[in-house]
């Protein structure tokens, strides 16, 4: 039941994008199509939940043990850096038409701070294994879930006639904002 | 300083590093795709600027729809002849003839030719210079603006303001035509590299108009059209055009040009 709720939290509550403000490149860059972005959304989910599992057991049990904790950025980084790349060479061999089309922001999840920003976070708070995944999950999942109701959003503007000074990224950001303030709603949830 | 701390940090680092290495090598292995031996051929005739010249996304994009068949051998703008040669050598293909082409700008009114009706202070972008009054500073509202935006477009260096006016180094120019898209004015022309002779204006003015606002334009007078032996000259809206593909270069429009704006290309 703890966990159910730390999930809801992540993705709903703490919504990495549109409350966190973490991970806005790919956000705005790969929500043109829905098919897409829910790609990006499940190499997001795939990365920060085993990135999360990964870095929750070298934290505790290597550096916190050798008293190295200030080497955590660093070896995030590693971890997360990795993932991306077997994220790629897995994308590569099976959907070759995701991995054009998602072409630059796939490498670029390594820098992705909605990426480590999780993973920094889970540390910070000091959360156990089984919580750090769950944010985890939750997190990428809400990541996920704003990204797909960004592009749906965006597919139906681009059949609308919008003002010429608000056409393309104007229009896009007002739209990210009104979603923001609808997702402030969730804050009383838990 | 501890000693021992900072071997330890080394060698956690290193470790962990080595073994997601290892890790990353084994799944390279099993992930390994298979990229079509041909495409790579290709790929590495291309010059590799991803310049876009060929209206592809890119080098890897147009190696790809030539192997595909979509694009052709001779293709490539930049790589020109050489690169189609090659190409059409590693597929097996019969050769295409490349005609390499260069940019040409359609302006002579450098700062001493052209009037200046006012003093341009603003952004330094063609675009914007073309929205100011007049479309510009130039009496000509045709003319180079000379604020260099195909200059900064041009991946070769190719192109450089001198006195106003963008000029293009022959040589340099490979022919990829991204000065083309950047010029408001629409001045500039992929012409045929060998091209003899080209009219060096663009002004749609009458005659009269022209001699005021630029000593250096063409007035429209069709002199140049009616001496052609070929008849590659043709005069609408005011302005001369050559056409390339008919001009054989003897120099007679050149010669006779009142304006003297007919100008070996």
């Amino acid at each position: 039941m703890n966990l159910i709720l730390v999930i809801i939290t992540a993705a709903l509550v703490d919504n990495v994008v549109l409350s966190q403000f973490y991970g806005l490149c790919p956000f705005l860059g790969v929500s043109k199509q829905v098919k897409t972005a829910a790609g990006m959304g499940a190499a997001i989910v795939f990365v920060v939940t085993v990135s999360s599992a990964i870095c929750s057991l070298l934290y505790n049990l290597v550096l916190v043990r050798l008293d190295l904790t200030y080497l955590k950025t660093i070896v995030f980084i590693i971890v997360i850096a990795a993932l991306v790349q077997l994220v790629e060479m897995v994308l590569k061999k099976v959907s070759r038409g995701l991995y054009v089309a998602l072409g630059v922001y796939l490498p670029l999840i390594t820098t992705n701070c909605c990426v480590l920003g999780t993973v920094l976070t889970n540390v910070q708070k000091e959360y156990d294994f089984l919580t750090s995944v769950a944010t985890g999950l939750g997190a990428s999942f809400g990541f996920t879930l704003s990204i797909v109701l960004m592009a749906g959003i965006r597919e139906k503007l681009a059949h609308n006639d919008v003002i010429k000074s608000f056409q393309g990224m104007p229009v896009v950001l007002l739209s990210a904002c009104l979603m923001a303030i609808a997702f402030y709603g969730f804050k009383s949830l838990v | 300083m501890n000693g021992s701390a900072i071997l330890t940090a080394t060698l956690v680092i290193a470790l962990i590093g080595l073994l997601i290495g290892l890790l990353l090598g084994a799944a390279g292995k099993i992930f390994a795709v298979k990229t079509n031996e041909a495409i790579t051929k290709v790929r590495e005739c291309l010059p590799g600027n991803n310049c876009g010249g060929c209206g592809y996304a890119g080098c890897d994009a147009l190696a790809e729809a030539i192997v595909k068949g979509e694009a052709k051998t001779n293709a490539c703008p930049v790589g020109g002849a050489a690169a189609a040669k090659a190409i059409s050598a590693a597929l097996g293909l019969p050769e295409e003839d490349f005609v390499r082409k260069a940019a040409y700008v359609k302006c002579s009114g450098s700062c001493d030719k052209t009037q200046f009706i006012y003093n341009y202070q603003g952004a330094n972008s063609c675009y914007q210079v073309s929205l100011a009054p007049g479309r510009g500073a130039k009496a000509c509202a045709y003319g180079c603006l000379g604020e260099g935006s195909c200059a900064q477009a041009c991946s070769f260096d190719a192109i450089h303001i001198l006195n106003g006016r963008a000029v293009v180094s022959k040589e340099d120019c490979h022919g990829c035509g991204k000065c083309v898209s950047v010029c408001p004015q629409h001045l500039i022309e992929l012409i045929p590299y060998d091209t003899k002779y080209m009219v060096r204006c663009f002004s749609q003015e009458k005659g009269k108009k022209v001699r005021d606002m630029c000593s250096a334009g063409c007035i429209g007078c069709g002199l140049c059209a009616k001496l052609c032996p070929q008849s590659a000259i043709t005069l609408s809206n005011n302005i001369a055009h050559i056409d390339t593909s008919l001009c054989t270069g003897c120099g007679k429009c050149a010669e006779k040009c009142p304006a003297k704006v007919i100008l070996p290309a």
